[in-house]
């Protein structure tokens, strides 16, 4: 696992940037092709649409489309809006103490990162977790649960902060945000789809249509919110490897992160407010799947989120090495 | 052939531009990087007689170190040179790391709401300034190889660029992992 850290580690945030803006721009090309699809689909198997007796215009398609086009654009500049509304986040509120202190903390890990000041939100819940979102560094925004803020000390906050801000530096919260809009959306249609395949049913005469284009249409309506899972999975267990490895270049100190999560999983308290669309983005899996805590490829393409304990080892393994030449740490390496 | 030529030249020209304005918007960001180290400074020196003010009537026996403190300060404000200012506000972060461990044998000063909050915010001020410091030093990095590594040093050279100076870390301070100076458990 220390390779792989590894491996990505002398890769300017510049790649990894870069990266991250074309997997969105395919997201969104991907995104509106189902879309496109799905609704020729409900066209041809509802509405009759290519045949003789049917309307003279795919009015679903062309539905879909613009709902899908909408939602994109809605999801690229007001996506972060959404989700911070949605879990009911507020902004500081300066004269609190401990505000006062994450506030300072954010100014720390943005000075070092050398992103401008993002904008810091909490959540008014005791479950422990954090996130970011927005659409690139200068807007971006940060949020914590006040469980977190009363769990967690100075130097252990600013570890969790630094991971969040390295979310932002690699640009991984565009692809977050973007994935968790338009996930809700793919379930909103599917939901959709199925209500019309249901009253539909009642006046069904598949007389004209291929049995061919009929099956993959309905393959697809009840795919597609799979889809989109595993569209959320790809993106995150990889990228929180990355960002704790990013925080610990901005930290200079793995330990803070390390012990933020060990008290995190020893709280062990599931957050509430999360839903499937979201749990991707957050700094530990706010729904406590099973999953998670296994390791192996088939575990790494389902689940959103590294074990934790493994997340431990490694920044524990990095203050281990911290201090050593180049050629000794590679060498130790090799030797696990 | 001709066109061959052209088009080498071209690019040449191209790379030569590129490299000048890489080398210009990282002496900005240098520059820039030191400002906001600047404003932190400014913001120590402010803060530093608002705590010993505040804490002078609890630490009665701790007045010398409190005098430290001030003429740290003192020196500090009036450096000049990046290596002069440097050296001034190690020794500034040194007795200050000093006040605030003494701090913990006055269990009354935890309790001051007041003392609370200059502190929180000296320990944030320590941490931004250690923060803008890392992030100024690897820019300076950056600049100062692109102006050694072969071909953009040609560019370097022809233009004059000065390789800029390190805000220097004492070794002592490299060793150890930062500190968390809150008196919070």
């Amino acid at each position: 696992m220390a390779e792989r850290l590894d491996s990505h580690a002398p890769e300017d945030f510049r790649d990894r940037q870069a990266r991250n803006r074309w997997l969105s721009a395919w997201i969104i090309l991907l995104f509106l092709i189902l879309f496109l699809l799905v609704g020729l689909a409900v066209d041809y198997l509802y509405l009759d649409a290519f045949t003789p007796s049917g309307p003279a215009f795919p009015w679903a398609t062309v539905l879909a489309l613009g709902f899908a086009s909408a939602l994109s654009l809605t999801s690229y500049y007001h996506g972060s809006e959404l989700i911070l509304r949605s879990l009911g986040a507020e902004p500081l509120d300066i004269q609190i103490p401990e505000h006062r202190e994450l506030h300072n903390v954010v100014t720390e890990m943005a000075l070092a990162s050398g992103c401008p000041m993002p904008k810091v939100y909490v959540i008014f819940d005791p479950a422990p977790n954090a996130f970011a979102t927005g659409r690139d560094e200068f807007h971006a925004s940060v949020c914590v649960t006040t469980g977190l803020l009363t769990l967690l000390d100075r130097e252990e906050t600013q570890g969790v902060m630094a991971h969040e801000l390295g979310h932002v530096r690699n640009d991984d919260i565009l692809l977050m945000t973007l994935v968790s809009i338009l996930l809700g959306g793919i379930a909103l249609l599917s939901d959709w789809s199925q209500r019309s395949f249901n009253t539909s049913r009642s006046r069904r005469e598949s007389g004209g249509k291929s049995a061919a284009l009929v099956i993959p249409a309905v393959l697809l309506i009840l795919f597609a919110p799979l889809i989109s899972r595993l569209l959320a999975m790809a993106v995150s267990r990889q990228r929180e490897y990355l960002a704790d490895a990013t925080a610990v270049e901005y930290t200079r100190n793995p330990v803070g992160l390390a012990k933020a999560l060990q008290k995190i999983r020893g709280a062990a308290m599931p957050f509430s407010r999360a839903s499937r669309g979201t749990a991707h983005l957050f700094f530990v899996n706010p729904l406590r799947r099973r999953v998670d805590d296994r390791e192996g490829r088939l575990a790494d393409l389902l689940s959103t989120h590294p074990p934790i304990a493994r997340r431990i080892m490694l920044l524990y393994q990095m203050a281990g090495l911290q201090g050593m030449s180049k050629g000794q740490r590679d060498k130790e390496i090799k030797a696990q | 052939m001709r066109w061959v030529v052209l088009g080498i030249l071209v690019l040449a020209i191209l790379w030569v531009i590129w490299t000048y304005n890489l080398l210009v918007s990282l002496r900005h960001r240098i520059q820039n990087a030191w400002k906001q180290i600047d404003v932190q400074l400014k913001r120590r020196h402010d803060l530093i007689p608002n705590l010993v003010e505040a804490v002078k009537g609890y630490m009665r026996y701790e007045q010398e170190t409190l005098e430290k403190v001030m003429e740290a300060r003192s020196k500090a404000v009036s450096s000049r040179s990046v290596k002069e200012s440097a050296q001034a506000e190690d020794l500034l972060t040194q007795s200050l790391g000093r006040i605030f461990a003494l701090m913990e044998n006055y269990p009354d000063l935890k309790a001051n709401e007041n003392v609370l909050r200059l502190q929180e915010e000296l320990t944030t001020t320590e941490n931004q300034i250690a923060f803008a410091r890392q992030y100024y030093n690897d820019l300076v990095m950056r600049f100062n190889m692109r102006q050694e590594v072969f071909p953009s040093s040609l560019i370097a050279k022809f233009f004059n660029f000065q390789p800029s100076e390190f805000f220097a870390v004492p070794e002592a301070e490299k060793a150890t992992p930062r500190v968390d100076l809150s008196l919070r458990a």
